[in-house]
């Protein structure tokens, strides 16, 4: 990874423990880099349009414009709107999730201890679902708003007969995504685990992120010539860019 | 699954054609079996439901799948909504297999998957987002619009994660029957959609049945 970014482009680092959330302002032209910094971490993430938070991150349509069930390299993730949030430049996963869906309060329940924060402070365990209702609360937003996330790091695939699996090592220590913002787009985000993992106890893996400056998207970008549906879709980002869209 | 249903045309209470490009906005009650029926063959019904109470709560498309270990509806599929409840059973159902993954038409994913100047081509969400202008009693905006059902559209998805829109596999007189857990109001787009073979390039009519039981 280190040919692409030279460590001088870094320009913040932080890193969120697992089963904890946040969110991001993050503008165009900005490479997020995740990094699963134990191995075997979620990142429940969802995507929303500052300038009209009715435009949000659309799984369906983001699978079904570039044919495919994954998410990895030279994929774009795209709005409701036909819009490209971001592209996905490096990857050395694989396989990310999309359909998986949210860790609910009653599925952690049923599966795991809860833990509560008044015996267990800071060490207590919060679902994907009520971490994503704070960071949307945040921002004047609420379970209307909520749509299918992705969840970066985990695999879920199917067999011939469409049964559902869960990949528990799809993601080994150090292994890291990037993810380069071709529009403003408010980042909502957890590191609750996947509501599909089999683990024995809930599991809490740290991410680390790194944000820097995308060099400018060129002619041959990856991502955009990946497939004719995502030159489309970064023409719609120009069309949205000259009409004063951020 | 093909499970055929015992129900007679005749004892419906309710029948109404819906023609491709329109919408139907009702409520079903609790208890009450609502039938969708392919009148001509190969036509996809891009259907979401809601909590008649709390509009707020409506049918989830990734709940449902994943607490039932399986990415395609069928008979005896329970449709979940975004609280993990039930909202209704698919109890009936001649064709076999449907799709919950391939979203909508929107004009603007039509300009990412076909081409810009198509963006003017009716589409699904827009007669989605004429349902609830025209129906202010629900409370509902495009807020609420969240991804649906495909009923008798095929969507193939493969172990090594690919993901298609294949020719249908239903036809004509074929149909799928829900049964409600709860007081919801439907919301179905008679897919208009012209470029790809969701509805064999040719889309036709549907016809929406009730029944009290």
């Amino acid at each position: 990874m280190a040919e692409i970014f030279p460590d001088k482009d870094l320009m913040y680092e932080d890193e969120i423990p697992g089963g904890a959330h946040w969110s991001l302002l993050l503008r165009r032209g900005t490479v997020l880099r995740l990094i699963d910094k134990a191995g075997g971490a979620n990142v429940g993430m969802l995507f929303y349009n500052p300038q009209d938070l009715l435009e949000r991150y659309n799984a369906p349509d983001t699978l079904k414009c570039q044919h495919t069930f994954k998410l990895t390299k030279g994929h774009c993730l795209y709005s409701d709107m036909g819009r490209i949030f971001c592209s996905i430049i490096e990857d050395t996963v694989g396989w990310h999730d999309t359909v998986g869906g949210n860790l609910t309060d009653a599925a952690m329940d049923k599966r795991w201890v809860t833990k509560n924060y008044q015996q267990y402070r800071n060490d207590w365990t919060l679902s994907g679902q009520r971490s994503f209702l704070v960071e949307l609360s945040k921002h004047g937003l609420n379970k209307r708003d909520m749509a299918a996330n992705v969840n970066w790091f985990s695999r879920v695939y199917v067999d011939d007969d469409g049964n559902m699996l869960f990949d528990p090592d799809n993601s080994k220590a150090g292994a890291s995504v990037d993810l380069r913002f071709e529009m403003d787009t408010l980042v909502i985000f957890h590191t609750c685990p996947h509501p599909m993992n089999p683990a024995k106890e809930y599991p809490k893996k740290p991410l680390v992120y790194q944000l820097r400056k995308a060099r400018p998207v060129e002619g041959d970008d990856l991502c955009m010539n990946s497939r004719p549906e995502n030159q489309r879709g970064f023409q719609n980002n120009a069309i949205y860019h000259l009409q004063g869209g951020y | 699954m093909i499970v055929t249903s015992p129900r007679t045309k005749d004892s419906a209470v309710y029948r109404e054609v819906v023609e491709a490009g329109d919408y139907w906005m009702q409520v079903i009650n609790n208890g009450q079996t609502l039938r969708i029926l392919d009148l001509e063959g190969n036509q996809a019904a891009d259907t979401l439901f809601y909590n008649a109470d709390d509009p707020a709560e409506r049918y989830s498309a990734i709940d449902t799948i994943r607490e039932q270990g399986n990415v395609y509806l069928t008979a005896g599929s329970k449709l979940l909504s975004n609280e993990c409840s039930l909202m209704l059973e698919i109890v009936a159902d001649t064709c076999g297999r449907h799709d919950t993954l391939g979203g909508a038409c929107a004009t603007e994913s039509n300009t990412v998957r076909y081409a810009l100047e198509k963006k003017c081509m009716h589409a699904c969400r827009d007669s989605w987002m004429l349902a609830v202008a025209q129906n202010e009693q629900f409370g509902m905006t495009k807020r609420d619009i969240t991804h649906n059902i495909n009923f008798f559209m095929n969507v193939p998805i493969t172990p090594e994660g690919g993901l298609s829109f294949a020719d249908g596999i239903s036809d004509a007189g074929k149909y799928v029957e829900l049964k409600a857990a709860m007081d919801v109001i439907v919301l179905i787009s008679n897919c208009p959609q012209l470029n790809n073979p969701c509805n064999a390039y040719n889309p036709t009519p549907i016809e929406v049945l009730i029944w009290d039981e």
